[in-house]
């Protein structure tokens, strides 16, 4: 009785949830310059932090519900929906569509923190840690080049890779998701920052283009 | 800007690292039995080196993992990039080889015995190497 009392209050908080760069929406929609580069946030997301040993028995069994860890800096695993980003050699980020959680109706956390059970390591459900904005454009690249030392270019950086790594100086992991979309995912307290940022490097292309 | 090469995660900026001091400082083996002067000289006394230094960082804004590096406190070149845990690797050999200034290595290594020569504080770091 206690659980499904709890289950309707988080369902209800559901309801009530602002994403925590949802005052910039407007923003991000005015500043987004159609065919050069859109800018808007991300739905919710259901994140986990997982630290384990992947080339322990526990890592295995949480690699059987992920659908695989990724192995190097930059890999992305997982499948079905669900991806897996490399933070560290032990540690990695779960991202998964929102309704895998707990809480609407999925299982996400409860089948990791059952994977790992008593073996060392951890499971956090970090579900409210990041928010994700989407970039995408041919200009998109040039954008995050403002404010990013990594070698963004095509010929280093493939589509499906992840790096935790800092843009506009805040700490980010920047996932590329397609030839020219980009997914960022800063901490909750750094998404006003990271959206004003980004809506600022992305001014110059709204004006004509200046041969 | 340095570029730090992380044994993870590749060359990164100086900025998503976080520096550790000085490595290869061992924890006593029996704290309990180092007089108080000795125990300070643990906990704060540190290598002032001039030349090549062995020191810990940790890449705290990518794979937020420690590991060793020998860098030159004149020049900023960085010479070794090894794992914590493993001892200091030669770099005498290592710094002839790559740039032919390793005659100012053996006196400011490791002891900290030898001053260093005032006389030679002309040589700067190159410009733009600081942050």
């Amino acid at each position: 009785m206690a659980n499904s009392a709890a289950l309707e209050g988080i369902n209800g908080l559901r309801d009530i949830r602002r994403s925590p760069a949802s005052h910039l929406a407007q923003a991000l929609e005015a500043g987004s310059v159609q065919g050069k580069v859109v800018l808007a946030e991300g739905p919710f997301q259901t994140m986990a932090g997982v630290r384990v040993n992947p080339r322990s028995e526990e890592g295995s069994r949480i690699a059987a519900v992920t659908g695989g860890l990724p192995v190097r800096c930059g890999d992305v695993g997982g499948a079905d929906g669900v991806s897996v980003l490399w933070l560290g050699p032990s540690e990695f980020l779960v991202v998964a569509p929102e309704e895998a959680h707990d809480s609407l109706g999925g299982k996400l956390i409860g089948s990791l923190t059952e994977a790992l059970g008593d073996a060392p390591g951890q499971v956090v459900d970090l579900s409210a840690n990041r928010t994700t904005f989407e970039l995408s454009g041919p200009r998109a690249r040039a954008v995050l080049e403002k404010g990013c030392a990594l070698d963004l270019h095509p010929r280093a950086l493939k589509p499906g890779t992840a790096l935790n790594t800092e843009v506009g100086n805040i700490p980010v992991v920047l996932q590329k998701t397609g030839e020219e979309s980009f997914r960022l995912f800063p901490r909750a307290s750094f998404a006003d920052f990271l959206g004003r940022w980004l809506l600022d490097a992305m001014r110059e292309y709204a004006s004509p283009e200046v041969p | 800007m340095l570029l730090i090469s992380c044994p993870n995660c590749g060359s990164r900026d100086e900025t998503e690292f976080h520096y550790g001091g000085q490595a290869h400082v061992p924890y006593p083996e029996n704290p309990n039995e180092l007089t108080d002067r000795q125990w300070a000289e643990y906990l704060f006394y540190r290598d002032n080196t001039k030349g090549t230094f062995a020191e810990r960082w940790n890449h705290s804004t990518g794979c937020r993992q420690w590991f060793n590096m020998l860098r030159d406190t004149v020049t900023y070149e960085i010479q070794a990039v090894y794992p914590m845990g493993t001892p200091r690797p030669d770099s005498a050999g290592k710094t002839t080889a790559d740039t032919g200034t390793a005659s100012t290595a053996a006196d400011s290594t490791t002891t900290g015995t030898a001053a260093p020569s005032l006389s030679s504080t002309s040589t700067t770091a190159p410009e733009g190497a600081t942050k």
